[in-house]
């Protein structure tokens, strides 16, 4: 099932809040599961537990310290000229680090034949991703103002280095790293995320790393804000602001609005509407964003 | 201090300390008795909360008896934790924790449990465990419909709570 369909269906992990336990026997096996409901955040697009454009600080998986747990993830979004589709998986290890990779693809359709690059060139990008939680929680912490906060990096790799270069990008492969913050304000079922990335990334990496008009590290923002409304339902909304290193194309920021939902423990799905900006002279790219996750 | 002075002091301490024995050790009907120890609101590892509108969605002090008595029903019938109960003296534990509850949710009631960390003292909580009974004190709170935004009220006031009951 590769594209359209892919895209159509579009879905992106919910990091189940799923107060997900699965039937593991305690005693002597590795356990799994046995995080609280949705409390693993969703899949990002780069593949870690996030919102679906943002990174948050809690760890993939439905595991909590005692054990390991993971997630993959499919993911499409349909915006006016182009299409990107992305799988990824990651695994949480004591609810303290988290491993992640995510392949992406950015297909530029027919937008590719106006771009003289030809009609459904792609740019595919692979995303290593590594997370450490290095104080609070997110979840449990209720007493207390501090938020759960992660360090970590992302090492993309781009596949169309020459066409990369040629308008006017400096690398196709570059590394992010990023602190992030992510609290439960559990008494006003609210969740509040936020990150600063060090990036060169332009598009993300889709469109490789740095630029003729900048090629040093930018710091970034990521932020996010979700409501619970049930158990299984979380409507939110997220922000990122992104570098603008190349000449012949202004670079936006990015603007989300998402619901996820929990089906069971183990498979959510997150809709969002996006609004992505100019994209390599193509403007206002505006459009649906669908994941479809499965954790454990 | 003369010597018969400080015999009659010491005799009068000791006989508060017992009276105050006695009244921590009273065993309400149907249950077991325990050690002695020190009652306190304190102990309830909480503070109660200001907005006595959340106490009253929970419907009250009968209703969060009969949600705390769902919660440990529940919990003893979930093969997850069911055996962390297999010595619990069960009515003593229904009525504290509806106690705690009615205490956190500022309901004016007095809490007579020990504290958190005593009485999970040696039992090997985990995690699982603790996520466990929250998903089945949900399942209560569902039960008595309570609405989901308020029932999180008194999931984040238990959920520090964590850091006392987890031992492993």
């Amino acid at each position: 099932m590769q594209g359209r369909l892919l895209t159509k269906v579009s879905l992106s992990l919910v990091g189940l809040w799923s107060l997900a336990v699965t039937g593991v026997a305690r005693a002597g096996e590795i356990n799994t599961g046995g995080k609280l409901l949705l409390t693993g955040g969703v899949s990002s697009l780069e593949g870690g537990a996030g919102g679906g454009l943002a990174t948050w600080s809690v760890i993939a998986g439905n595991e909590t310290r005692d054990g390991f747990g993971g997630k993959v993830h499919l993911t499409g979004v349909e915006v006016s000229d182009y299409s990107l589709r992305a799988a990824g998986a990651a695994v949480g290890l004591h609810d303290r680090v988290e491993l992640s990779v995510a392949r992406q693809e950015f297909d530029t359709g027919d937008t590719g034949a106006k771009l003289g690059l030809g009609k459904g060139f792609t740019f595919r990008q692979d995303v290593y991703g590594v997370k450490v939680r290095v104080l609070g929680d997110a979840v449990y912490d209720q007493d207390r103002w501090l938020p759960q906060v992660s360090v970590g990096a992302q090492y993309k790799k781009n596949n169309q280095g020459t066409v990369v270069r040629a308008v006017g990008g400096k690398d196709d492969s570059g590394t992010d790293y990023y602190v992030s913050a992510t609290k439960l304000l559990l008494d006003q079922s609210l969740l509040l995320s936020g990150a600063v990335r060090l990036t060169k990334a332009n598009q993300t990496g889709l469109l490789g790393f740095g630029g003729d008009r900048s090629d040093s590290y930018k710091p970034q923002f990521e932020g996010s804000a979700g409501l619970l409304l049930s158990k299984r339902l979380a409507v939110g909304a997220e922000y990122r602001s992104k570098p603008s290193n190349l000449g012949f194309a202004r670079e936006d920021d990015w603007v989300d609005l998402f619901a996820a939902y929990a089906i069971n423990r183990t498979v959510s799905v997150t809709a969002a509407y996006v609004d992505l900006g100019d994209i390599a002279t193509f403007r206002n790219q505006r459009g649906l964003y669908v994941s479809l996750q499965a954790g454990f | 201090m003369h010597p018969f002075l400080q015999r009659v002091a010491l005799a009068t301490g000791l006989g508060l300390a017992l009276a105050g024995t006695a009244l921590a050790q009273e065993v309400p009907a149907g249950e077991k008795p325990v050690d002695a120890y020190v009652q306190s609101n304190a102990n309830a590892n909480a503070t109660p909360l200001a907005d006595k509108a959340v106490f009253d969605a929970f419907g009250g002090k009968d209703g969060l008896v009969r949600i705390a008595a769902d919660t440990v029903d529940f919990s003893m019938a979930d093969p997850r934790i069911k055996d962390i109960f297999a010595t619990t003296d069960v009515p003593r534990l229904k009525r504290t924790l509806a106690e705690q509850f009615c205490y956190v949710l500022g309901g004016g009631c007095t809490y007579t449990g020990r504290d958190m960390a005593a009485v999970h003292k040696d039992m090997g909580v985990t995690h699982r465990d603790f996520n466990a009974l929250v998903e089945n004190l949900q399942k209560a709170m569902d039960k008595a419909g309570v609405p989901f935004r308020v029932q999180n009220r008194l999931v984040a006031k238990l959920a520090p709570m964590q850091r006392s009951v987890v031992e492993r």
